[in-house]
């Protein structure tokens, strides 16, 4: 009967919000529970007339409290919207927004990630009679409305992966990719190809697809979310988050704890990490909010589906007139088109043309470039400011005629010189008697200084004590001034011996004698004795961690992380030589913040690469520690690893050479993106690498992890990283690999 | 011959081991705490990555190294008068009284009642077909090794060769390998006792499975 129906309906709305409002008394909710059970209660008293009055009497008064309610909800409601089981889902778009699709990525339980869903999508255009079906490529997480099987949209690499292939089939038939965010981060697994190792190549990827991307977030978890999400345009649900971390995630590391944090912690929290549309939109890091009906969209708000076609027809349509340009009267037509307008009444093809194709990664690149900007704190001068702008202009005009222009006609000449030589030589050897001297010219055959080959030849000089050269630092750590002994962690399996703490930290670098472990060193160390930090040119220092989101307390941790460190952020840039070649480096330092990567950092990486790719010199990023992104810059922190990951993907491309270098713990975020995605990525022995910590890993599927499970060695076994180095051998394996490694414009090649 | 009835009586009148607690270097010894009679437990978790109760620290060097328990047991005889004193490498500190599992106790016993023939090498082993028909007829009890008799074939890298039995005669007890399966080099194949030990054998570990009460 229809007024069972409604009524039934109208219990379903109360259910809904209450699941909503949580453990909260609230008022409203409160009346519309009472006023509920009293109809039930009397409702077998009335007249068919009167049911019908009343039921349509209450129904006015859901819609008016809902809309009440709408107005009082906090960031952790949203939060638990967006959670909810009724909340509109991927496959829900995908039958009311697009005009028809296929699955491609597998269907329901029976795909190699139920929770990624990849569809090929039509959307119907009018042109006057013609209807025009538009394809896209529509990739998105699906929770699934309660369906266990599809984890709850948390993505595994391999479905991240198979994301990936399907952009760049996208790609090749040249259709745009619309993606949609539901997901409440990555399945942090480490099997091959790795949660983080794998955001990292999406990242990379989609810096470079040629095609209009357009993201639509409702629930964006982290770097699960950036693994589909850098986009020409990014639209939000208005009911949606889009988070650094987890409210509850957050509370546990904000309340120090290993268990639940109390309700009003994360209640807290979530307030904080300014998770909303309308935070995200301040901060300009979404384009646009589609309005969600309130207390959030479920899959019978028709009228929202509606919207939400005409929102990403419209963004999509935009993308393409911003790279290709439309003709002046759909142009000007698209400038005046108001909400009432249907963006579907104005034709776009979206098959871009290859000049277009060019401009649109460029302007991708411009967009992520200006985003989170005012985030930190450039102590800068006006003058010093003018001044780096004009070096950096004369650097480029120098890098243009050295190395473009003028290397160009060396390299002919050089080429047409070294063709003789080895005519002359080969006439000298086949020839012999009067033209056998030519075969000498140039020195020994070897080629070897005779300070070297004293060197390798003379088997000791005693008389200088023991004759070694690599042992001798520059920097040793004050870890060495204690008169003490340490035991090495393998002392079980490997029967090490203590070691007495003068010669640990001293002489032997760190490293047990024994076994070869490597205790953790300063990274003063590093860059003293493996960079030689005394001799660079650091640049950019003055900028400088700031409190973007006025994160309550963290204005104080701060401060004293900057006094205890005598930093301005976790990131020291510099110019340096390893050996005779001129490099830029980037170091993570780990006791400023753990290493966090916040906008000041991500700035500061980009800034090097940038200035690596004009002065054409390799880039060498050393992350002696990362915990990750820092939570308390919120998506401020979490836009920085496509950021930076687009500016090493333009330098790559530029032909330049990014070899990364990880040290101690280096997790989560910054692995997930700019680390992960270069393709020499080496580690210095016993340290750890992965997308999440034993703990984390633990808490989000259950399962116990070994101990060796994020060890360089693992890393390695997997795939991850190319090599793992000793520490006392560094420097001498990065002129190594600086030598035979990289892209082509490094201009000592 | 071996009595295994003895045996048992033995381990029924000390249904336990004692552990005793050593210094593995010289050092100052400093005691948590513990008294005669508490219960300590072992390294625990999947891959044994807890350490097992602390005991005492031992520091040399300042460098102070915690002693912790291997075994699960109660304490006993603690030697505290080396409490804060430097003491040398390999004093006892205390002893630990580990009681003795079901399993461990049937694993003394079958250890020194049966001779376990060990896989030479990593690889796959199969019993020879006569054997293994033999035994798929009449259980693992019909067969007899004997010195020399070729009973294994073992299957590497698509390479089959046969093993002989080497040890004493008698018939098999039990078979610790699943056939196809790798086994590492050292892991038991079979376990051979005398004929007329085995049914006094079988008591034993049906009257330990049901008789034996554990201490925690």
């Amino acid at each position: 009967m229809d007024i069972d129906k409604r009524t039934q309906q109208l219990a379903a709305r109360l259910s809904y919000i209450r699941d909503i409002f949580g453990p909260r008394e609230n008022a409203s909710v409160a009346l519309l529970k009472h006023r509920l059970e009293e109809f039930l209660t009397s409702a077998p008293d009335y007249g068919m007339r009167e049911l019908q009055q009343q039921v349509e009497r209450l129904e006015e008064l859901f819609s008016l409290l809902e809309g009440k309610l709408e107005g009082e909800l906090t960031p952790m409601d949203r939060v638990r919207i967006v959670r909810h089981p009724q909340r509109v889902s991927l496959k829900d778009i995908l039958e009311n927004v697009y005009d028809n699709y296929t699955e491609i990525g597998g269907q329901d339980e029976w795909s190699i990630d139920p929770g990624m869903i990849i569809a090929r999508a039509t959307i119907a255009r009018r042109m006057g009679k013609k209807t025009v079906h538009q394809p896209v490529m529509v990739i998105g997480q699906e929770k699934g409305h309660g369906q266990e099987f599809r984890n709850g949209g948390s993505i595994k690499p391999w479905g991240n992966a198979n994301a990936l292939y399907y952009m760049r089939v996208a790609e090749t038939e040249n259709i745009p990719i619309h993606t949609y965010v539901f997901t409440p981060g990555a399945f942090p697994v480490e099997d091959y190809p790795g949660a983080a190792q794998q955001i990292a190549k999406n990242l990379y990827v989609m810096a470079g697809l040629k095609v209009p991307v357009v993201a639509v977030f409702s629930e964006g978890g982290s770097g699960g979310a950036e693994a589909i999400a850098l986009s020409d345009k990014r639209l939000m649900l208005s009911h949606g988050y889009y988070s650094v971390i987890s409210p509850e995630g957050a509370a546990a590391i904000e309340g120090g704890l290993k268990g639940k944090a109390t309700p009003e912690l994360i209640e807290r929290c979530a307030q904080q990490l300014c998770i909303t549309a309308e935070d995200n939109l301040r901060l300009g890091l979404i384009d646009r909010i589609i309005q969600e009906p309130p207390l959030g969209a479920r899959p019978d708000n028709y009228e929202f589906f509606r919207q939400l076609r005409r929102e990403v027809i419209r963004a999509t349509d935009e993308v393409v007139h911003a790279a290709q340009g439309l003709g002046p009267l759909r142009a000007l037509a698209m400038r005046r088109e108001g909400k009432d307008v249907d963006p579907q009444d104005i034709f776009v093809r979206w098959s871009l043309g290859p000049s277009a194709r060019n401009a649109l990664v460029e302007l991708r690149f411009n967009k992520f470039r200006a985003m989170s900007k005012g985030a930190l704190r450039d102590n800068r001068t006006l003058g010093t400011r003018l001044g780096t702008g004009l070096v950096r202009a004369l650097w480029q005009v120098h890098s243009l005629l050295r190395h473009d222009f003028l290397a160009k006609y060396q390299r002919r000449l050089s080429g047409l010189l070294e063709q003789w030589e080895a005519e002359l030589r080969a006439l000298g050897h086949g020839l012999g008697g009067p033209f056998g001297w030519l075969s000498r010219v140039g020195g020994s055959r070897l080629g070897v200084p005779p300070e070297a080959l004293e060197r390798l030849t003379s088997l000791s000089c005693p008389e200088e004590g023991a004759c070694r050269t690599e042992d001798m630092w520059v920097y040793v750590s004050p870890k060495s001034k204690d008169d003490r002994t340490l035991t090495c962690p393998n002392t079980a399996s490997h029967g090490c011996q203590d070691l007495w703490a003068p010669d640990l930290f001293g002489e032997f670098a760190g490293v047990c004698s024994h076994c070869g472990h490597h205790f953790p060193m300063e990274f003063q160390w590093y860059l003293y004795n493996v960079f030689g930090f005394a001799q660079a040119y650091e640049f950019n220092s003055e900028l400088e961690s700031g409190n973007p989101l006025h994160y309550e307390g963290f204005d104080l941790k701060l401060a004293e992380a900057k006094r205890a460190t005598g930093l301005y952020s976790s990131c020291i840039t510099f110019e340096t030589r390893i050996e005779d070649l001129s490099t830029v480096v980037a170091a993570l330092v780990s006791p400023f913040r753990g290493g966090t990567v916040g906008a000041a950092e991500g700035e500061k990486l980009i800034r090097a690469i940038e200035r690596a790719r004009i002065k054409r010199m390799p880039f060498l990023m050393y992350s002696h520690g990362t915990a990750g992104i820092r939570i308390q810059e919120g998506t401020c922190g979490v836009i920085q690893m496509p950021r930076v990951t687009m500016a090493v993907r333009r330098y790559i491309e530029a032909g330049g050479l990014y070899l990364v270098l990880y040290d101690t713990n280096s997790y989560a975020g910054p692995v997930a993106s700019f680390l992960g995605c270069s393709p020499y990525q080496f580690a210095v022995r016993s340290s750890n690498i992965g997308f999440a910590g034993p703990g984390v890993i633990r808490e989000t599927t259950g399962v116990e992890v070994p101990p060796n499970y994020h060890r360089a060695f693992s890393a390695l076994s997997r795939g991850h990283i190319q090599g793992i180095w000793d520490r006392r051998d560094l420097k001498k394996n990065l002129h190594q690999a600086l030598l035979t490694m990289g892209g082509s414009n490094l201009y000592y090649r | 011959m071996l009595n295994v009835k003895e045996m048992l009586e033995e381990l029924k009148a000390s249904p336990y081991e004692e552990i005793e607690i050593n210094t593995p270097h010289t050092g100052v010894i400093e005691f948590v705490g513990l008294n005669t009679g508490d219960r300590v437990v072992g390294p625990s978790g999947k891959w044994n990555e807890k350490p097992g109760t602390l005991l005492a620290n031992l520091t040399r060097e300042k460098n102070k190294k915690p002693i912790c328990a291997t075994q699960k047991g109660v304490v006993t005889n603690i030697a505290t008068e080396h409490e804060g004193k430097f003491v040398e490498a390999g004093v006892r500190l205390l002893t630990i009284r580990h009681f003795l599992s079901k399993e461990e106790v049937i694993a003394r016993i079958l250890k020194k009642a049966l001779y376990l023939f060990c896989a030479p090498e990593r690889a796959k082993y199969y019993f020879v077909p006569e054997i293994d028909a033999k035994i798929k007829a009449g259980g693992e009890q019909s067969v007899k090794p004997r010195d020399g008799m070729e009973m294994f074939i073992v299957s590497r890298m698509k390479r089959e060769t046969p093993l002989a039995y080497a040890g004493p005669e008698g018939i098999i007890y039990a078979v610790y390998f699943q056939q196809g399966d790798n086994v590492d080099g050292g892991q038991p194949l079979i376990g051979v006792c005398q004929e007329s030990q085995l049914s006094l054998i079988q008591d034993v570990v049906n009257r330990v499975q049901g008789e034996w009460e554990e201490q925690d």
